[in-house]
């Protein structure tokens, strides 16, 4: 029984749930679509005659084969691993630590701190991208690995300061103390009780920033060159140049990433909130 | 004795956790708030015109300002202007003063080719013989203009203003005049695109925070799939639904609704760049509003309809009033995220489609006028931050969260 729907006469219940579900097409509708398309034997974008009477012949994987054997494509999926991954072992380092840091109550300026920390988040990426196209051009990182990983690396930061402080917001800061007094020194305090504890926050917070680098094309475009077509590079050009269905088979590719992530975070968000060494309620 | 070790041990606290944040402050600082400043930066610097003519700007300084100037000016000139063309910076020159009068590109670039095939002194005579140019003032003015390694041409130039040799500031030619109309374009489409993700968000919202637990969590995890999508995908489908031979049109001509001959042009046009964006941004409408509205008491609204109040009245009077924290937190942040969007018009925008950010893209990468594309920027940079102050202010920037 939905409960706004209570309070709501009939017929504006029965509106609501109309809306809503029309609303929720909207958003998934044009995510799935891409995903038969892809399956399409003629190089065209929409539903063939053939198709919609499901005959088989219809259907290929030709876009999947010229996707996966292509040299181009598995460059750009080598390239976006090498450095998605790169940029989130630093981003989660670094901001792990920084989060840590955040957390103590003794912290001094914690606002302005955090303000900066989070600030590539929230800067549009299109004036982060000119101003490192301008600073890294100027100290030759442009059109190398090292660049595109330091700057995707500052981009994913905020991501895992942000999850891993609210993982510390229900961490239990007694259980150092109880460490302590048993003899860990701060370093083995952290890693054998705090980390293990924040871990899923950490993990999540991992997670975000490697897809933001798996999605990040403005960083690229302007400072990556040939070398470092990423896979969302290469798709950049598949929409502008030679548009084919090809590029609806790396689609389907990453939504079924992109399903995976999602299922992996909701499932550290509900062990995160049953864990995390909360102070016992009582 | 025992406050005085507190201290101490508070104090050691307190570097200890800055140390733990150093290592990230400092690669930020590096990686990310240096290149913001050397954005800014490049908006105001420009010292091609100082660094290619120093002693023809030095011996223009002089002048009185009268008619033209003197031979040594000339003769300055024409000395630098050749070893210019040797050093192959001529080009940078020629684009630079260019940028600020349009023709003076084919007077430095005919000159110095002139000046390599031989020329003689007296220069003032010469150089006018090579390209009429030399004869006015124009060229002498501008050079005098630029000759400042710091100026605000780029900004005054994004703003649509110009300054004249004069000092004064006043408006670009008409043909000229194409920023501040973007700006309002692009004020105007983040804008209609907030109202389209509240329209569409508020009741969905609304729905999801009050259906069951079980329900409510799958259909959340709905909504949130879109945003775990890749951009480029979203805008993909968007591109294969909405084109004339795509599955929207496909659709209207199989129902009857549109002939087979006048099927609609819905992308690659502010349609494409509308709905596309509404559909990137809706997710950022939905979660702060859920969250919000999760909070909200559902009872509160049967107790106003047992008070005899119609269910417009009690949903303005008793919810509304509520969930106004949530559409405050919505609206801004789709605001903000739309007002710098880039590759969803960049790709889906055609010609009509294009905002601010496309033109700092272009003007980077194509036009290759860098203090223009810089001088945009910080512009827009400025603007999203006031919106984040305001943000700050009113919800809380460490209140922000992730997903659900």
């Amino acid at each position: 029984m939905n409960a706004i729907a209570r309070s709501v006469p009939d017929p504006g219940r029965w509106a609501l749930g109309a809306f809503s579900t029309v609303a929720l097409l909207f958003l998934i509708a044009p995510i799935l679509v891409v995903i038969p398309l892809s399956f399409n034997a003629e190089p065209y974008f929409t539903f063939t005659p053939g198709m919609l009477t499901l005959e088989p012949e219809a259907y290929s994987l030709r876009w999947y084969e010229q996707v996966l054997f292509s040299d181009e494509w598995q460059r750009a999926a080598l390239n976006s691993l090498v450095i998605g991954l790169s940029a989130t072992v630093l981003a989660t380092t670094l901001g792990t630590l920084a989060a840590v840091g955040l957390s103590n109550p003794a912290m001094p300026w914690r606002r302005p701190i955090t303000a900066l920390l989070i600030s590539p988040m929230i800067v549009p990426i299109i004036i982060s991208a000119a101003g490192m196209f301008f600073f890294y051009s100027s100290v030759n990182l442009t059109q190398t690995y090292t660049g595109l990983i330091l700057s995707h690396a500052a981009l994913g930061a905020p991501f895992v300061v942000i999850t891993v402080t609210a993982a510390m917001a229900g961490f239990n800061r007694e259980l150092l103390q109880a460490a302590a007094s048993l003899g860990a020194g701060p370093l083995r305090g952290f890693f054998k009780v705090q980390l293990p504890l924040i871990s899923p926050g950490v993990i999540s917070g991992a997670l975000f920033a490697f897809a933001a680098s798996l999605d990040e094309v403005v960083v690229v475009l302007f400072m990556g060159g040939i070398e470092q077509r990423t896979i969302p590079r290469q798709m950049w050009s598949g929409i502008r140049e030679e548009i084919s269905p090809a590029i609806l088979a790396a689609a389907t590719f990453l939504i079924v990433i992109a399903v995976l992530l999602l299922l992996v975070i909701e499932f550290l968000q509900t062990r995160s909130e049953n864990r995390a060494g909360k102070p016992a309620k009582s | 004795m025992s406050t005085d070790t507190a201290q101490r041990a508070h104090r050691r606290t307190r570097v200890n956790t800055l140390l733990l944040t150093a290592p990230l402050l400092a690669f930020i600082a590096v990686t990310f708030v240096a290149p913001i400043i050397s954005m800014m930066t490049r908006g105001v610097y420009d010292p091609t015109v100082h660094d290619i003519m120093p002693e023809t700007v030095a011996a223009l300084r002089t002048w009185d300002r009268q008619g033209l100037p003197p031979e040594e000016v000339y003769a300055a000139a024409a000395r630098e202007l050749t070893i210019a063309r040797e050093e192959r910076t001529i080009g940078q020159l020629a684009t630079r003063l260019n940028r600020q009068a349009a023709g003076l590109r084919s007077v430095i670039t005919r000159t110095g080719r002139g000046l390599s095939r031989g020329a003689d002194p007296p220069w003032s005579e010469s150089l006018p013989a090579i390209h009429e140019g030399w004869a006015e003032r124009e060229v002498w003015d501008t050079l005098l203009l630029t000759g400042d390694r710091l100026t605000g041409d780029y900004y005054l130039n994004a703003l649509d203003l110009q300054r004249t040799v004069d000092g004064d500031i006043q408006r670009q030619p008409e043909s000229r005049r194409v920023y501040v109309d973007l700006f309002i374009r692009t004020i105007g489409v983040s804008l209609t695109v907030t109202l389209l993700c509240l329209a569409i968000g508020y009741p969905l919202a609304g729905f999801i925070a009050h259906a069951p637990p079980r329900r409510g969590r799958l259909l959340l995890t709905l909504v949130l799939l879109p945003f775990w999508t890749s951009l480029l995908v979203r805008t993909t489908s968007w591109i294969v639904l909405l084109q004339q031979q795509g599955v929207v049109n496909d659709l209207l001509v199989w129902l009857g609704l549109v002939p087979d001959a006048e099927r609609l042009t819905l992308v690659y046009n502010m349609t494409g760049t509308l709905v596309a964006m509404t559909h990137v941004l809706l997710p950022f409408m939905v979660l702060p509003l859920y969250s919000v509205m999760r909070g909200i008491p559902i009872v509160q609204m049967q107790a106003a309809a047992s008070l005899g109040a119609t269910w417009p009245r009690a949903f303005a009077r008793v919810y509304l009033p509520q969930s106004m924290p949530g559409i405050g937190a919505g609206c801004l942040l789709v605001f903000i995220l739309a007002i710098g969007y880039y590759i969803t018009p960049a790709l889906v925008g055609g010609q009509s489609g294009q905002l601010i950010s496309n033109l700092i893209a272009y003007h980077i990468q194509t036009s290759l006028n860098w203090g223009l594309g810089a001088a945009l920027g910080t512009i827009l940079f400025i603007a999203v931050l006031l919106l984040f102050v305001v943000y700050d202010r009113v919800l809380g920037l460490d209140r922000m969260k992730l997903g659900a």
